[in-house]
C-alpha cells in the first residue's frame, strides 16, 4: 500500500496531460475501469484509464505483460465490456467500419487463401466486387504478398502471415486500426521489415492507429505519442511525444542519438515500474508465508 | 572442428536425403507388397484346399468363389443385391448426416444447447446399435424404412459428437476476428465455425460410413428380400458357402472405396488442410 501511494504521488503529475495542439481528438476514454472475477476474488486490471488520442495519431501503449493493455484494446474493439467508465470513438462517416483489429499472434483464417483472408472484412460487410479487387490487390501489393494470393496460411512464414493480418485490416479500411502486439512472435530481422512496411503503408492513409507493445524500441520507432502503464492493476503512468519527423526511415532513426535518448528515458520509467511491482510482488509472497 | 562438423553432417544427410531416398525405393516395393501379400495368401489358401488341408465345405476355394461371383454377376442377382445395400446405405447417410450437422454446431455453439443435449447423446451412445433393431423393426416395419434408418443411427452418433468437439475447439481469437470484422451470426457459422470444425467432421463421417455398413448387413439379414446382408443370411440357410464368401467380399470392397471416396472429398472440401 505504501508503495502504491508513494507512486501515485509520484506520477500522477507526469500523467496528467499538458496539450497544447488543437488536433481533432479521435478517442476519449473516460475513468476506465475493468475487474476481473478470479476464483471468486475480484482482481483489477484496469484501474482508472484516461485517454485522448487525436485523429491520425499513431498511438502506443507501452508496459509490461499482464499490466491489462490487451484487456483495454479489447474494451475499445468492443470485444470486452468495462466494468465502470466510459469511452467513445468519434465517427466522422458512418460508411467505414469503427475499427479493425490486427490481432497477437496467429489470427488468420487457415482455412482461407491469402486473398479470402485479406478480403474478409470487405466481403463480411457486402462491398462491390470490383472494389474488393482493387484493395485487396493494393494492400497484398503493398505486403508483398500478390504472389501469394492463392497460397494458404500452413504455406507461408510467420512474418508472411502476419502481413495477410496487416493487409487484412488496412483493406478493410477502417477509421480506426487497432494493433495489439502484431510483431511479437516474430525475429529481429522480420521485425524491422515490417516496421518499414507499416509504416510505409501508414503514410499513404494517415489513420489513426492505437498499437499496443511491450517493446520500448518499438514503441519509439512507430509511435507519436507514447503511453507508459503500470502493471497490476493497470494504470497510466507516463505519457511521452515523440519527437520524430515523418515519414520516418526505420534504420536511420534507431542511429541517431536522440532515438537512444528518448528510449532510455522510457527505460528508466518502465524500469521503476518493473521493480515496483516485482517489490509489491515479493512483499505479498512474504505476507502469505509469514 | 572435424568432431563438431561430422556429427552435423550426419544428422543432416538423412534428414534431407533419407526421406527422398525412401520414397524412391520403397514406394512402389511398399504398394507391391500391398498388393502381393492378399494374392499370396489366396494362393496358398487354394493348394491348401487342393492338397486338402483345410475343410473346403468351411473354406472353399478362393477359385471356386469367384466362380460363383462371376455366375452370381452375370444372372443379375449380385447386382441387384448390390444396388439395394447401396441405395439403403445413400438414403440412411444423408437422413443421419443432416441433422447431426445440424445438431452438432448447434451444440458446438451454444453451451445452454450443449449442456441440455450432451448427456443425452452420450447416454445413448454406448449402446449397440444392433440391439435396437428389433425395436426398429417394430416401428417402422418390415419395408425400406427400418433399414435406412439403422444407417441413419450408424452415422448420426459419431458425426454429431466429433462436430461438437470439432466446433468448440476452434480457437476463439477466430471468432473474436469474425465479430471484430462485422461478420453476422449466419457468416460467423460459415466463415468460422464450419471450416474450422471440418477436419472433425470429416473424422465423425469416415467412422458413421463404417458403423452404417456394418448396420446395414445386420439390418439385412432380418426381414429384408435383397441386400448384401440377406444374400449372406440366405446363403447360410441353403449352406452355400461360396456365396457367402462372395458377399462378405463385397462389403469389404464397398468399404474400402466408400473409405477412398470420403478420403477424397475431404481433400476437395479441406484444400488447405493437404499434409501429403
Amino acid at each position: 500500500m505504501m508503495a502504491t501511494n508513494a507512486e501515485r504521488g509520484l506520477v500522477l503529475p507526469g500523467a496528467t496531460e499538458s496539450r497544447e495542439r488543437d488536433n481533432e481528438v479521435k478517442i476519449s476514454v473516460d475513468h476506465l475501469s475493468k475487474q476481473f472475477d478470479v476464483k471468486g476474488r475480484s482482481v483489477t486490471a484496469l484501474d482508472d484509464i484516461n485517454i485522448t488520442i487525436d485523429k491520425g495519431q499513431f498511438f502506443m501503449i507501452v508496459g509490461p505483460s499482464g499490466c491489462g493493455k490487451t484487456t483495454l484494446l479489447r474494451i475499445l474493439a468492443g470485444l470486452e465490456k468495462p466494468s465502470s467508465g466510459s469511452f467513445s470513438i468519434k465517427e466522422p462517416d458512418g460508411s467505414r467500419p469503427e475499427n479493425s483489429m490486427v490481432f497477437q499472434g496467429d489470427s488468420i483464417f487457415p482455412w482461407m487463401t491469402v486473398w479470402d483472408n485479406a478480403a474478409y472484412g470487405l466481403t463480411m460487410r457486402n462491398a462491390p466486387k470490383s472494389e474488393i479487387k482493387d484493395t485487396v490487390g493494393h494492400y497484398l501489393d503493398k505486403t508483398g504478398l500478390t504472389a501469394f494470393a492463392d497460397a494458404y496460411p500452413h504455406q507461408l512464414s510467420g512474418g508472411m502471415r502476419q502481413r495477410v493480418s496487416i493487409a487484412r485490416a488496412f483493406s478493410n479500411d477502417p477509421d480506426v486500426l487497432f494493433m495489439d502486439e502484431p510483431f511479437s512472435a516474430l525475429d529481429e530481422q522480420n521485425k524491422t521489415l515490417l516496421h518499414e512496411e507499416l509504416l510505409k503503408i501508414w503514410d499513404e492513409t494517415r489513420k489513426t492507429v492505437l498499437f499496443i507493445t511491450h517493446s520500448v524500441d518499438e514503441a519509439v520507432t512507430l509511435g507519436d505519442r507514447i503511453m507508459i502503464m503500470t502493471s497490476q492493476p493497470g494504470r497510466v503512468k507516463a505519457f511521452v511525444d515523440v519527437p520524430f519527423e515523418r515519414p520516418r526511415d526505420v534504420l536511420e532513426l534507431r542511429q541517431r542519438p536522440e532515438y537512444g535518448e528518448v528510449v532510455y528515458d522510457i527505460w528508466q520509467q518502465l524500469k521503476q515500474e518493473v521493480n515496483t511491482s516485482a517489490e509489491i510482488a515479493k512483499e505479498r509472497a512474504a505476507a502469505k508465508v509469514r | 572442428m572435424t568432431q563438431t562438423l561430422s556429427p552435423d553432417v550426419k544428422i543432416a544427410d538423412p534428414a534431407l536425403n533419407g526421406p527422398k531416398k525412401k520414397k524412391t525405393k520403397k514406394g512402389p516395393s511398399e504398394r507391391a507388397l500391398a498388393v502381393g501379400t492378399p494374392l499370396f495368401l489366396l494362393l496358398v489358401w487354394e493348394l491348401l484346399v487342393h492338397a486338402g488341408a483345410i475343410d473346403a465345405r468351411f473354406f472353399p476355394a478362393p477359385s471356386a468363389i469367384f466362380i460363383r461371383m462371376a455366375d452370381l454377376m452375370s444372372s443379375g442377382v449380385l447386382w441387384m443385391h448390390i444396388w439395394a445395400s447401396l441405395q439403403r446405405l445413400f438414403f440412411g447417410f444423408w437422413l443421419g448426416l443432416v441433422p447431426a450437422l445440424l445438431l452438432g454446431v448447434m451444440m458446438g455453439l451454444s453451451r445452454p444447447i450443449r449442456a441440455a443435449l450432451q448427456p443425452l447423446i452420450s447416454g445413448t451412445y454406448p449402446i449397440p446399435k444392433s440391439a435396437l433393431l428389433p425395436l426398429i423393426l417394430l416401428i417402422f416395419g418390415l419395408g425400406e424404412m427400418s433399414k435406412v434408418v439403422m444407417v441413419a443411427i450408424g452415422v448420426f452418433y459419431p458425426v454429431v459428437l466429433n462436430t461438437v468437439t470439432g466446433v468448440a475447439q476452434v480457437s476463439p481469437i477466430y471468432y473474436d476476428v469474425a465479430k471484430n470484422y462485422g461478420a453476422n451470426k449466419w457468416k460467423v457459422f460459415r466463415t468460422v465455425a464450419i471450416p474450422g470444425a471440418m477436419p472433425s467432421i470429416m473424422t465423425g463421417i469416415e467412422l458413421g460410413a463404417g458403423l452404417g455398413l456394418i448396420l446395414i448387413a445386420i439390418a439385412e439379414m432380418m426381414g429384408a428380400q435383397e441386400g448384401l446382408g440377406f444374400m449372406i443370411w440366405n446363403a447360410w440357410q441353403l449352406f452355400s458357402v461360396e456365396t457367402m464368401y462372395v458377399g462378405i467380399f463385397i462389403i469389404a470392397v464397398i468399404g474400402y472405396a466408400l473409405a477412398l471416396l470420403l478420403a477424397e472429398v475431404g481433400r476437395l472440401l479441406m484444400p488447405w488442410n493437404r499434409r501429403s
